[in-house]
């Protein structure tokens, strides 16, 4: 019983020491792969056809694997912050042609395919390419017009087709009533920060997908930081149109009571007039370096 | 004294069964005896009495619940304990991808022999099992029987001390069965210890210096074949000759096959009739002792043990 | 560590007369087709289609005989009582266990080396020359066979305390979640609490990582592999391999056999 108790007593130990021993080794290898991930960042079968003959009558489950690859490829992508997303066409072409009723894939590349980097791959001609085919394959979803206007809109600037396909999209009963007005106002007076505000606030308050609302909600803030900043820009020649001169404070606008106190970012960082006294963000402001890459 | 060969103390063991393991089933219990060296014992019970359990155990191919065992000495927790012994298990199957020389060879590997050595042993082996013919065969063409002839083959291939069979018989035809015979007879004679289980008496009466016996878990005796029998002898029978219309009162105990009559009684009867037979001008042919088989005295014990269990389970109510 | 060889190399026996190794033939005759259809389908990658597939049915091959053949390895012969005449030898049961384990080990070599030549074979009958990057297709099976041993020994501990169909069930289960264990670790889950997510760290670290001997991406393309990244998986496999053969050891040394 005794010699029991002490083999027993020492496996445990070991068990112990060799779990504490793998672990630390795991990181290690990590790190390893790490070095090499950039490069081994690859897919093996980029044809989508014959992954869907490959995985015979299991094609949604195939489907929803390589959409669990496609977000989980972006969030790495995201979180080392490199910019290359290359695979992210494919992953998504694959996705949806083993599932095309998967609308999530749909929505959440066209909003990633088209976005500028280093939010998105900076390719919307593929975004519209994977929208065209949701739209086919999904004729009652209204929002997959939504996205494909936003795209137009947005990173195509190419605003007749952009008001085409809201205008598309409003034709669905289902769809919102200001589907129509945007096509109309985009139609007539191409882009505008209010347009790209509506735009914006309605995908953050209507999107599921947590990656999709939380870059609606960066853009939202841009905007808001251009509508700001035009209306300081109007007071600022306001205050010189009163005075004769420029303001070079945003003091000096208070005081003329042009405002009521210091205005600030989202964040609370007051603007500034900077060169020529134009309204700026504040070198401080978390947001400079977002509006600076957006550019 | 010596060393016993094989001693047994206080083993037991269960078997959960039933959902989640919860119920358990006594297989053995409580079970204590000793088989001294260069014995032959015999291990008697009927069919689930807890035989090869005390055999697995011994072997440590399952674990007690309570209780040891030493054989030669040694706590069978020492595997080296396998080297001076043989097992044959019940109804034994081997790799059936081997020959009978394969297998034999592999096993002898175990115990250290060298090449030469294990070569000479593996067809001194097979042919003392009468395997010789057949040792090029793969097991998976082999019969029943052989396989059991393959079974003991292993078991004594390295010349163990003591020898642990389990239900040697079984299986084998009647040619078979004196060949087992045989090697036990021989085993003995070389001065090594055999236990075998059997539910077959004559095996057990033929060959063994001493039988336990062992019914429903539990040790019931141990003894010569002659006193476990003895025990419970009583009586004498008397089969005889009369002719029709005779006074004899002996006739309303009778029973009447053919010609003869058959009367059973005490043995201080026995001259007193014997006495009136005489008078009556019969012929008796023969007078013998009631000698209850040990299959009567498995089933008396067995019985025993349900009146019991049924009594237990009444009160219980 | 005699009985141990001995029982290794019985195992390779059965192994080699049950006909495991022909699924051999099945490799050759594969990559023999994909030798002759691969030109005429793909233009330019040739070689990496022609490795990575290659390198693919070498895992997924050697991963059936793993689990299945690793199973069956204590429980078919507890099946069939096979067991009970060796036991009864002077033998410990974790001989026994480390026996069967290098022996499959051992058919799995074998076999995985088999194809290996196999695969350049093919890969010269594509491209008429060899040269030195291909050498790394050695690395990847290499790596390719620790993962196949590590997966026997886990098919090994089952088998020790479950069914045989439990047992395979459990093997390919832990497989799959070894493989996705690295991305559990960096999964981007926005509606987990850190207490979830750290949970799924830990039980990620703790499962066997079979991503960490996967190189077939970079070796289809040529690529080097790092050493240290050799070593370290090499190690990996060994201290993990030797924690579960331990605890299956220990488990099967108190198992009562039927």
């Amino acid at each position: 019983m005794k010699r029991s108790g002490i083999i027993k007593a020492t496996l445990g130990v070991l068990l112990a020491l060799g779990l504490a021993g793998v672990w630390q080794l795991q990181k290690k290898i990590d790190a390893q792969r790490q070095a090499l991930q950039e490069e081994r960042d690859e897919l093996v079968l980029r044809s989508p056809k014959l992954i869907k003959r490959m995985s015979l009558e299991y094609a949604p489950l195939v489907g929803a694997m390589y959409w669990t690859r496609a977000v989980q490829y972006y969030g790495e992508k995201h979180r080392l912050q490199q910019k290359n997303l290359e695979l992210l066409w494919p992953l998504l072409d694959i996705t949806t042609t083993l599932d095309p009723n998967l609308i999530v894939a749909y929505r959440f590349g066209s909003t990633f395919l088209s976005d500028a980097p280093p939010r998105g791959a900076g390719d919307p001609d593929h975004a519209v390419e994977l929208l065209r085919r949701g739209v086919i394959a999904n004729p009652d979803y209204w929002r997959l017009y939504q996205d494909m206007g936003n795209v137009y809109y947005f990173d195509k600037k190419d605003y007749a087709r952009a008001a085409e396909a809201f205008a598309e999209g409003a034709k669905n009963p289902q769809a919102a009533i200001w589907m129509k007005v945007m096509a109309a106002k985009i139609a007539a007076e191409g882009e505008s920060l209010e347009t790209s505000y509506f735009l914006w606030r309605d995908i953050y308050q209507t999107a599921q997908e947590p990656q999709i609302k939380k870059n609606a909600e960066l853009h939202l803030r841009l905007v808001k930081v251009d509508l700001d900043l035009r209306e300081l820009n109007r007071l600022a020649d306001e205050y010189e149109r009163r005075t004769g001169r420029r303001a070079t404070k945003m003091s000096q606008l208070v005081q003329a009571g042009l405002l009521p106190h210091l205005p600030g970012d989202l964040d609370g960082y007051p603007y500034v007039l900077g060169e020529g006294g134009k309204a700026e963000l504040n070198l401080n402001s978390p947001m400079l370096e977002e509006k600076l890459m957006n550019k | 004294m010596a060393t016993p060969a094989i001693e047994i103390e206080h083993l037991s063991k269960e078997y959960p069964y039933g959902f989640l393991n919860l119920k358990k089933k006594i297989s053995l219990e409580d079970l204590s005896m000793r088989v001294d060296t260069g014995e032959v014992f015999g291990f008697l019970g009927p069919n689930g009495a807890g035989k090869s359990t005390t055999i697995k155990l011994l072997m440590r191919l399952i674990f007690p619940d309570r209780g040891t065992a030493r054989i030669l000495g040694k706590s069978i927790d020492d595997v080296s304990m396998h080297q001076e012994t043989g097992y044959l298990p019940e109804q034994p199957y081997f790799y059936d991808y081997l020959t009978a020389a394969e297998l034999l060879d592999y096993f002898a590997r175990f115990h250290g022999l060298t090449a030469t050595d294990r070569k000479t042993r593996v067809q001194n082996m097979l042919k003392k099992v009468g395997l010789e013919t057949a040792k090029k065969i793969q097991l998976r063409k082999y019969s029943k029987g052989m396989l059991q002839r393959v079974g003991l083959a292993q078991a004594i291939l390295h010349d163990p001390q003591v020898v642990i069979l389990d239900e040697p018989m079984s299986g084998l035809d009647p040619l078979g069965r004196r060949e087992v015979r045989d090697i036990i007879l021989e085993l003995k004679k070389d001065g090594r210890t055999v236990l075998f289980s059997t539910h077959i008496l004559s095996d057990a009466e033929m060959l063994c210096d001493r039988v336990g016996v062992i019914v429903g878990g539990k040790l019931r005796g141990v003894g010569t074949p002659g006193e476990m029998v003895g025990i419970q002898t009583q009586g004498m029978e008397v089969l005889f000759e009369v002719a029709e219309g005779k006074n004899l009162p002996l006739l309303a105990k009778a029973t009447r096959t053919g010609e003869r009559y058959r009367v059973q009684m005490p043995e201080e009867e026995l001259y007193g009739a014997i006495e009136q037979l005489r008078a009556a001008g019969a012929r008796i042919l023969s007078v013998a002792q009631i000698k209850p088989t040990l299959e009567e005295f498995f089933m008396n014990l067995v019985e025993a043990d349900r009146a019991q269990a049924n009594a237990v389970e009444v009160s219980g109510k | 560590m005699k009985n141990v060889r001995t029982v290794a190399a019985n195992t390779f026996r059965e192994a080699v007369r049950d006909r495991v190794l022909y699924n051999l033939v099945f490799f050759a005759l594969l990559m023999m087709g994909a030798a002759i259809l691969v030109g005429q389908i793909s233009i330019g990658i040739e070689e990496s289609v022609i490795v990575s597939l290659g390198l693919t049915a070498i895992s997924v091959i050697g991963l059936f005989i793993a689990v299945f053949i690793g199973v069956g390895l204590v429980s078919k012969e507890m099946d069939k009582r096979t067991l009970y005449a060796l036991l009864a030898k002077p033998v410990e049961r974790w001989e026994f266990l480390l026996g069967k384990f290098c022996g499959l080990v051992m058919t799995l070599t074998v076999n995985t080396a088999a194809m290996a030549v196999g695969l350049y074979l093919a890969l010269w009958a594509v491209k008429h020359t060899l040269e030195k990057s291909d050498g790394w297709i050695l690395v990847a099976v290499y790596l390719i066979l620790l993962k196949l041993a590590l997966i026997v020994a886990l098919a090994l501990l089952f088998s020790c305390f479950t069914t045989p169909f439990l047992a395979i069930l459990f093997t390919a289960g832990i497989y799959v979640a070894g493989v996705f264990a690295g991305d559990l670790r960096t999964v981007q889950a926005v509606d987990l609490s850190p207490a979830t997510m750290n949970l799924l760290k830990g039980v990620s670290y703790l499962l066997p990582n079979f991503e960490d001997f996967n190189v077939m991406g970079a070796v289809a393309h040529g690529r080097a592999v790092p050493g240290a990244l050799v070593g370290q998986a090499t190690l990996y496999a060994v201290v993990y391999g030797a924690v579960v053969l331990a605890a299956a050891s220990a488990i099967f040394s108190r198992r009562n056999l039927k």
